[in-house]
């Protein structure tokens, strides 16, 4: 996985609360079996028409926000099905951050084991900059090592990450080799712990 | 300070604890599906690692599967590739998996409790949100993703914080009529479809106790609709009665020493919750969702509600969703019409859901013009409602009956709705382009499902002329 230190980029304001995850990705694209390249098909029924043609209206279908890399939101976003396709799809179309003022908790988790960093912010700060955001081509700085956005324009806003999840993100840790360390642990916990039947 | 259902499973799954980072928590049973399990085995590949216990692993295969004739080629190559890297996978990292033909296949979270695998206490993994429908059973249950589908491979354990903790207490008695699918939607109706997110639910009070396992499997199903992690019922007499005898039980006087430890896994009477709901059944009526979001939903009796009746911060939600919805507010619910009709899923593919769908369809025909489908969640729930005659009764009336599988509740198989098609759906989930792209569903019970294939629009099931004598 990608370290996620410092990052700066075009923020695309997609105001709708509720995004659920068969939005981000829609079904039909879940019977790949690779993990790579998603991001063509992310907000897929938004982006295209019945006809496969591009919407001209939709955001991420305009400049410059094609090349967005902050995603602010609303409320409840990735909500519903569990599938890390959805911020498989996201990291591919090029997001490293997602800023919005809550996380359905499966896509929050999800988001840390990709690279991208999903930043909760309360409602009215939101809302400033869904303010900022409405000039095209507006720009943040995520900076996770000290926990701060800002926009190189004055603004500035700090944000809370809990220090095991920016700790795996700022150093790329995968997480399995961390609990591998652990394998005596688990197996003397397997030794004690009852289970009635064996598959 | 006593301590919660949840705290109390927890504590008996803690590996490691450490400062400052989440648990170390053991997983008992990790059932796997094609869909989000693939990625998973080719991270185990490339970094050499086995399957630490395939003997605590279940494969099946039903998310992207036709329901029709088995033996019939794949249309889908993506799909059929999908299916057979499965097979590949299971082969190769020695995981038992109940294949197309085998009589165990069906939905995940249908076959693990009807072969007794789901037991109270343990901590049940799978990558979909749906795998709360386990909590049913006094069963730590909670939907992953990919990743960690992958650590749980590798290591049988996950690395998680602990939830909070929310109570929600039915109190009262369930109308007559009234299933406990309409209590789940009027729950996440009152309170709002994120409500809980954040929190693992105990469902209590004397509603709950009164429920069947089939019904508590839905109400728990539905947990991840109100934004919970997982949603848990204390194990009783109900629970003990479902699972005596069942494949994977313990049987005889290990039986009874289980049984002995089941009972300790109740929430202290002074255990302390982050969070508590009180909710009245008495005054609820079979649901209707008229959105885009489980929480949008009222009763039968009512009219699709307007952005001017909501809060504001709900108005933009609530015009969004009439406008997808193709609806005008003030439009009675039993003047919807649906074109399609879909009675199966992991929310409602039960045997108990068929009976009661069945009961309403018995004598009666398919109203005209509608594409009515009945999807049993398992292939033991196939031949079961064969053996009751269940088959028959909807055949006769012009529904189809077809093979076990998730089918049109998520449409990434060939079941899927065409644009403007408006479904009365028993699945779970009504979100934009859901069931099929510019596909409108409204979630129900399978009775009110029934009733809606067989009037060309909803109805209130409770009026519903029973014809007896038709074999049920």
């Amino acid at each position: 996985m990608e370290a996620f230190k410092t990052h700066t980029g075009i923020v695309a304001p997609l105001d709708r609360a509720n995004i659920d995850t068969d939005a981000i990705i829609p079904k039909q694209f879940l019977k790949r079996i690779k993990r790579s390249g998603y991001g063509q098909f992310l907000f897929y029924d938004w982006r295209f028409d019945k006809n496969e043609q591009e919407n001209p209206d939709f955001l991420l279908n305009r400049e410059p926000y094609r090349n967005a890399t902050v995603l602010l939101t609303r409320d409840n976003f990735g909500c519903g099905s569990s599938r890390e396709h959805a911020p498989w799809a996201i990291e591919d179309f090029g997001f490293r951050a997602v800023i919005a003022p809550s996380f359905a908790d499966i896509f929050y988790n999800n988001c840390f084991k990709n690279g991208i960093l999903p930043i909760q912010l309360p409602a009215e700060d939101v809302q400033q900059l869904f303010e900022k955001a409405s000039v095209p081509g507006y720009q943040l700085t995520v900076n996770l090592e000290k926990n701060f956005i800002a926009d190189g324009q004055g603004y500035e806003k700090s944000f809370e990450v809990d220090d095991y999840r920016r700790n795996m993100l700022l150093n790329g840790l995968d997480e399995i080799s961390a609990t591998i360390q652990y394998d005596a642990e688990i197996t003397d916990f397997e030794k004690n712990h009852k289970i009635h039947y064996s598959l | 300070m006593g301590k919660t259902l949840y705290e109390k499973i927890w504590d008996r799954h803690v590996v490691v604890q450490q400062q400052a980072q989440p648990d170390i928590i053991y997983i008992d049973l990790h059932l796997i599906h094609e869909v989000t399990s693939p990625q998973a085995f080719d991270g185990l590949r490339l970094a050499n690692r086995k399957v630490r216990r395939p003997d605590r692993t279940l494969a099946t295969m039903d998310h992207s599967i036709p329901t029709t004739d088995r033996h019939l080629p794949f249309e889908d190559k993506i799909a059929e590739q999908q299916v057979e890297a499965l097979r590949q996978n299971c082969k190769d990292f020695g995981i038992e998996l109940f294949d197309l033909f085998s009589a165990r296949q069906g939905i995940v979270h249908i076959i693990a409790p009807e072969l007794g695998l789901t037991q109270p206490g343990q901590t049940i993994v799978c990558g979909d949100s749906h795998t709360a429908t386990h909590g049913a059973f006094g069963t730590l249950a909670f939907g992953i993703g990919t990743s960690e589908v992958e650590h749980v491979l590798a290591t049988q354990t996950l690395k998680q914080y602990k939830s909070k903790t929310m109570a929600i207490n039915f109190n009262g008695k369930l109308p007559i009529g009234v299933t406990a699918k309409d209590l789940i939607l009027a729950l996440i109706g009152k309170y709002g479809h994120d409500f809980a997110t954040g929190y693992v639910l105990e469902y209590r009070g004397e509603a709950i106790r009164n429920l069947t396992m089939e019904e508590r499997m839905t109400i728990c199903n539905m947990s991840i609709e109100i934004g919970a992690r997982a949603g848990l019922i204390a194990p009783d007499a109900t629970t003990f009665d479902y699972l005596k005898g069942k494949e994977y039980v313990p049987q005889g006087q290990e039986w009874e020493a289980v049984m002995e430890d089941w009972r300790l896994l109740q929430s202290d009477e002074d255990a302390d919750f982050d969070r508590a709901v009180e909710f009245d059944c008495s005054e609820i009526e079979p649901q209707v969702t008229w959105g885009t979001n489980p929480g949008l939903v009222v009763g039968i009796n009512s009219k699709v509600p307007g952005p001017a009746e909501v809060a504001e911060e709900k108005r933009q939600m609530v015009e969004s969703a009439l406008a997808y919805m193709d609806l005008e507010p003030g439009t009675a619910i039993t003047d919807i019409a649906v074109n399609t009709v879909f009675i199966g899923s992991c929310t409602n593919g039960r045997i108990q859901d068929l009976r009661e769908a069945a009961k309403v369809v018995a004598g009666y025909r398919v109203a005209s013009g509608i594409r009515a489908l009945v999807v049993p969640g398992s292939q033991s729930v196939k031949q079961q409602a064969e053996d009751e005659g269940l088959a028959e009764i909807f055949m006769d009336a012009g529904f189809e009956w077809r093979e076990a599988g998730c089918s049109m509740c998520l449409g990434m198989n060939p079941d899927i709705a065409k644009p403007g098609d408006r479904v009365a759906s028993t699945s779970n989930r009504n979100f934009e382009g859901r069931q099929g792209r510019d596909s409108k569903s409204h979630l129900v019970s399978p009775s009110m499902a029934a009733a809606a294939a067989i009037k060309g629009h909803f109805v209130d099931v409770r009026n519903w002329p029973i014809k007896v004598g038709e074999g049920v």
